[in-house]
């Protein structure tokens, strides 16, 4: 059966579009893709996220557990910090990517998890659990993303605090309309904003007030399509196609939130393997030289016609309005300027290994 | 259910594209129903003129944003023309699929296999599900 989340109906409201997501009954988009997408790149835009899990690690025990379970140092951040981080199994791949929000340090940490991977998330942190008190909170959390250069002029009328004076990834607890709400300066869009827990019960009032008061900065309802190419243009890794349970952080250039001299944690010995044998891949971003967009799973090929690698992710970038594609390229033909051949249903097209993020503010 | 314009004197696949037949010769396009379900089309694959197209088989592709379609052939034939426009401008499969959006026009091989499409009030029947 699909799940839904408490603003289904609203979305239905708006005339979405909706579609089954990892199982949940979601809006994939409301007026049109390229129009969602660029009103979060010049206005802001409201994603409804709360498909996304909620775990929280408490007691004495947290802060060690987190440490084993994750690659990050979590022993780094203070009450009201957030960081990105993974979940890596004991083959050195990946169970999931996460943002840890540090609540209360040494003693309440909040993991926000792909919605996908929840429930193999959350098993998994409870079987390698080092005696912290894990509960599974998903279904009391709605979540709202608001993303775009006005998002924070929005949250400071919304919230009653200034949400534009908070720094990226950190985390202040409030209250709406009596529901509990946290408010997180992350997101996935590369524009500035913040992503809101409330309380389930409050989630429909928190969207409509969203709604109402950004009225004249614009605001407008974002599907789940221009999230994905939001992330695409950012590089950012989405779970099942950069990165999965074979794949090894250091390839998906992911080393940086990797902290092998700080401490020990699980999957360590395999993850630092692979990089010290030498990565034999490495994902990069590429752009088109010939017609045609690359789709997940296309194979790369070098112009003497060995495969070389294989497209992650790619879409039209609705912001560069060209194609754009990320992709594993063997490690020594991973720079920048490499040219190479996308085999596109069996026509073989020029490509281009380009810097990335593929779209940035200042132009690109 | 938005209001789509469904031409009555052509017929259609149910993977959605119209064929409008004048004689032997079919133009041949995808419906508004479509191209709203697709979302904004960024790319066009079409074959070229001589080429054989068979009814029911894939003569070339169209891709939006999020998800790349196949396109099937209505009728078999061969190509004879092809809007080769849409290759720099396929935003007209969005504004106009019914007319300025045609794909190919192609000379068709046997009337017989018309009688294997739908007629506008049969095609309007399936998108209403």
């Amino acid at each position: 059966m699909l799940k839904k989340t408490p603003l289904a109906a609203e979305h239905e409201k708006l005339g979405a579009r909706m579609v089954d997501f990892a199982g949940w009954w979601m809006p994939v988009q409301y007026k049109g893709l390229r129009e969602e997408h660029d009103n979060v790149r010049h206005h802001v835009g409201l994603f409804d996220v709360s498909h996304m899990g909620e775990v929280r690690v408490k007691g004495p025990k947290a802060l060690e557990t987190l440490q084993w379970l994750t690659t990050n140092d979590v022993a780094k951040l203070q009450d009201g910090e957030a960081q990105y981080s993974l979940l890596p199994n004991e083959r050195g791949g990946l169970v999931d990517d996460i943002i840890v929000y540090c609540l209360k340090r040494d003693a309440d940490y909040l993991v926000c998890v792909n919605a996908s991977n929840k429930d193999k998330d959350f098993a998994w942190m409870v079987r390698n659990n080092k005696g912290a008190d894990i509960s599974d909170e998903s279904d009391q959390w709605g979540q709202i993303a608001v993303q775009g250069p006005k998002a924070l002029a929005l949250c400071d009328r919304v919230f009653g605090f200034k949400v534009s004076e908070m720094k990226p990834f950190h985390i202040h607890s409030g209250e709406f309309q009596g529901h509990k709400i946290m408010v997180a300066t992350t997101g996935y869009t590369g524009e500035k904003g913040c992503e809101v827990f409330v309380q389930a019960a409050g989630t429909v009032a928190l969207w409509t007030e969203l709604l109402r008061q950004g009225a004249d900065l614009g605001v407008m309802a974002i599907g789940l399509g221009a999230r994905d190419t939001l992330r695409t243009e950012m590089k950012y890794s989405l779970y099942g196609h950069e990165i999965d349970d074979g794949t090894n952080p250091y390839e998906a250039g992911l080393g940086w939130v990797i902290k092998a001299q700080a401490k020990d944690f699980l999957g360590k010995a395999p993850i630092l393997q692979v990089k010290e044998a030498g990565l034999k891949r490495k994902l990069v971003g590429f752009k088109m030289l010939d017609k045609g967009i690359p789709r997940q799973g296309y194979s790369l090929f070098s112009f003497d016609n060995q495969e070389i690698g294989k497209v992650t992710s790619g879409t039209h970038s609705p912001s560069l309005d060209a194609p754009i594609g990320i992709a594993y390229v063997n490690s020594e033909l991973a720079k920048d300027g490499t040219e190479l051949l996308v085999d596109i249903r069996g026509r073989k097209v020029k490509a281009q290994i380009c810097p990335t993020p593929f779209w940035n503010r200042s132009g690109s | 259910m938005p209001n789509y314009h469904i031409p009555e004197d052509y017929y259609y696949t149910k993977e959605h594209e119209w064929a409008q037949v004048d004689e032997n010769i079919v133009t041949i396009g995808i419906t508004e129903y479509a191209q709203d379900s697709l979302g904004e089309i960024v790319y066009v694959e079409l074959p070229e003129e001589g080429q054989k197209v068979t009814q029911g088989q894939t003569f070339g592709v169209i891709e939006s944003v999020k998800a790349v379609s196949d396109l099937y052939a209505p009728v078999s034939g061969t190509v004879i023309e092809v809007n080769n426009g849409l290759t720099d401008n396929p935003s007209v499969l969005n504004d106009d699929p019914v007319n300025d959006g045609w794909l190919i026009r192609i000379e068709m091989d046997s009337e017989k296999e018309l009688a294997n499409l739908m007629r506008a009030p049969d095609y309007k029947k399936l998108i209403q599900g």
